[in-house]
C-alpha cells in the first residue's frame, strides 16, 4: 500500500484508489487519538517542517499534533518571526530548509501553486496546506471522512457547497474528492462569487440557497473570507447573511438526515447561525477531530518506504 | 484456489487437527491460569484475531466464562516501516478493558521470526501495565531472529526458509487449513 507520488500538493491529481486507501489508513489513526498514551512510534526520527505564509490555527496545530503523535519531530516557521520579513525568497528558504534535511515540508501560501512550485525544489516530501485560491487537500479529505463516517458511504450523496465558491480552495478540493468518490455537488452562492465553468468539474450551478439545500445529504458553508474581499463582491454582509447565510428557519428546507461541514474559522451570524453551527447537525467539532486523524494517515503514506523509492516518484 | 496452480503446497493441517490444537491451547490456558481470573485474549489481526476468538468460544465452552477478547495491531510498532518499498495497511486496535494487572494472552497464527509479536508487546505496553504477557500461536515454524518463545503452540511445522506456511480461516478465506507453500 503505498501513494503513487511524493508530495500530496491537492485532491485532482489522486486516484480514487489513493482517496480510499488515506480515508481508510486514517480511521484506524483515530484510535491512537483516543489513547492515554496518545503516540505510536511509527515516524521516529523524521522530521516534519511546518511553513505557513498565512495565518492559521485548527490546521497548522493539527499537522503538529498530527506529527508528534506520530513520534515525529514537528518544527513550525511563521512568517512574521522568520527570514521572510527580511525579504528572503521563497526558492532560498526553500533550499535552507532542504539543507536541514527536513522529511517532509507541509506549506501553506496565499499564492496558487506555491506547493507545486517548492516540491521542484526540495527532495523531501511537500503536503499542500492551503494555496490561495486552489487546493486544501487535507482538508477535502477530513470532510469526506466525516461524511464517510456518519453516513457510511459518499457514494450516490448529494453535496452543497454554499459560499464564496470563487476564492474556495476547500471547496475546489472537495468538488474533485466528493465526485471522484461518487458523489453529486452542486455548488451555490451569489453570481458575483461563482467563477464561470464550474460545470466542467463535474458539478451543478445554482444562485438559489433554497434550491441547494433541497434534497441535499450534506452541506457544507464556506467562510466568507474578509481577508480576501479587496472588491465587494456583494452590497453587505447582512445582505449576504439574508440571502446565503444558514439558519434555522432555511434548515427547514433540508432533509431530516441532513449533516453539516463548515471548514472553519466560522463567522457567527454571516454564513451559518449559532444556532445550526452548535445544533444537532453540524459536524464542525468532529471534522477538527478528524483532521488529526487523516494529517496522520497522510504523514504515514507519504514518510513511509525508503528515501531513495520515494524519489522515483 | 488459483494460486495453488503457481506454487507447490503441502498441506500440514487440516480443519479437524487446527480445532483440536486450539480446544488444547484453551484448556492449557485454563491450567496454567488456574482459570480465566485476569485473563484477556489478545489476537494479532487478521487471522491471530480470529483464533483468539475461537479460543474464547471453546474457553467459553469449557468454563462458562466469557472472557474478554480483542485485537492488538502491531503495524504502527514494526522496525521495518523506513525499510520496506511500501507502507502495510493498518488493522485493527480493539483493546476491550484496562490491561493492567491482566494475564494478556496474545494469539497469533504462524510464529517465524518474532518480530511481530516484539511489535505487539510494544504497542500492549502503550496501552498500560499487564501482570503477564503469554503468547498462543498456532504454527510455529523456527528461524527466529529475536529472543521470543511461545508458551502455547498448536502445532511446531520445522520449515526451510525458502517456504511459507499460511493459515487459512474460514471466517477470512473460506476453508480450514494450514500449508506450507514452497517458494523459490
Amino acid at each position: 500500500m503505498r501513494l503513487k507520488r511524493k508530495d500530496l500538493l491537492g485532491i485532482e491529481e489522486l486516484e480514487k484508489s489513493e482517496i480510499e486507501q488515506l480515508l481508510s489508513t486514517a480511521e484506524s489513526f483515530k484510535e491512537v487519538s483516543a489513547r492515554e498514551i496518545k503516540k505510536v512510534p511509527t515516524l521516529r526520527g523524521k522530521t516534519v517542517i511546518n511553513l505557513f505564509y498565512e495565518p492559521s490555527t485548527r490546521t497548522r496545530t493539527s499537522f503538529e499534533i498530527a506529527a508528534k503523535r506520530m513520534s515525529a519531530d514537528a518544527v513550525n516557521i511563521s512568517v512574521s518571526t522568520s527570514s521572510v520579513s527580511k525579504g528572503e525568497t521563497l526558492k532560498d528558504t526553500a533550499k535552507n530548509l532542504e539543507a536541514m534535511r527536513p522529511d517532509c515540508i507541509v506549506v501553506r501560501h496565499s499564492s496558487s501553486g506555491t506547493p507545486q512550485m517548492l516540491s521542484k525544489y526540495v527532495s523531501c516530501s511537500v503536503v499542500n496546506a492551503g494555496d490561495g485560491a486552489h487546493e486544501h487537500p487535507s482538508q477535502a479529505l477530513l470532510d469526506m471522512l466525516t461524511v464517510k463516517e456518519k453516513k457510511g458511504r459518499i457514494d450516490g450523496l448529494k453535496l452543497s457547497i454554499i459560499g464564496d465558491i470563487t476564492h474556495s480552495r476547500v471547496a475546489r478540493s472537495n468538488i474533485y474528492g466528493f465526485t471522484k468518490l461518487g458523489a453529486e455537488v452542486t455548488v451555490c452562492g451569489p453570481p458575483t462569487m461563482i467563477p464561470p465553468g464550474m460545470e466542467r468539474l463535474g458539478c451543478r450551478v445554482t444562485t438559489d440557497m433554497n434550491e441547494a439545500l433541497r434534497g441535499a445529504d450534506v452541506i457544507m458553508m464556506l467562510r466568507i473570507q474578509m481577508e480576501r474581499q479587496k472588491e465587494s463582491l456583494f452590497p453587505s454582509v447582512r445582505e449576504y447573511s439574508r440571502l446565503y447565510g444558514l439558519d434555522d428557519a432555511k434548515l427547514k428546507g433540508a432533509k431530516d438526515d441532513v449533516i453539516i461541514l463548515h471548514p472553519g474559522p466560522i463567522n457567527r451570524g454571516v454564513e451559518i447561525s449559532s444556532e445550526v453551527a452548535d445544533g444537532p447537525y453540524s459536524l464542525i467539532l468532529d471534522q477538527v477531530t478528524n483532521g488529526v486523524a487523516v494529517r496522520m494517515a497522510i504523514f504515514y503514506m507519504l514518510l513511509g518506504g525508503t528515501r531513495e523509492e520515494a524519489q522515483l516518484k | 484456489m488459483p494460486w495453488r496452480d503457481l506454487v507447490k503446497t503441502r498441506a500440514a493441517m487440516d480443519g479437524m487437527a487446527i480445532e483440536r490444537a486450539i480446544a488444547r491451547i484453551a484448556h492449557e490456558i485454563l491450567e496454567r491460569n488456574k482459570g480465566t481470573d485476569k485473563l484477556v485474549l489478545l489476537g494479532i489481526p487478521t487471522r491471530g484475531y480470529h483464533l483468539a476468538l475461537r479460543l474464547q468460544k471453546k474457553i467459553e465452552e469449557i468454563e462458562k466464562v466469557t472472557v474478554p477478547s480483542g485485537a492488538v495491531d502491531a503495524t504502527l510498532y514494526r522496525d521495518d516501516l523506513g525499510i520496506k518499498k511500501t507502507q502495510p495497511s493498518l488493522k485493527k486496535m480493539d483493546i476491550p478493558i484496562s490491561i493492567d494487572g491482566k494475564v494478556i494472552v496474545m494469539v497469533d497464527d504462524v510464529l517465524y521470526t518474532g518480530r511481530t509479536i516484539r511489535a505487539a508487546m510494544n504497542a500492549l505496553m502503550d496501552f498500560g501495565r499487564p501482570l503477564a504477557i503469554k503468547l498462543a500461536v498456532l504454527v510455529d515454524r523456527g528461524h527466529r531472529e529475536l529472543p521470543i518463545k511461545a508458551d502455547y503452540i498448536g502445532k511446531n511445522i520445522p520449515t526451510s526458509a525458502r517456504e511459507g506456511v499460511k493459515l487459512h480461516l474460514e471466517e477470512v478465506d473460506g476453508v480450514n487449513e494450514v500449508v506450507v507453500t514452497e517458494e523459490d
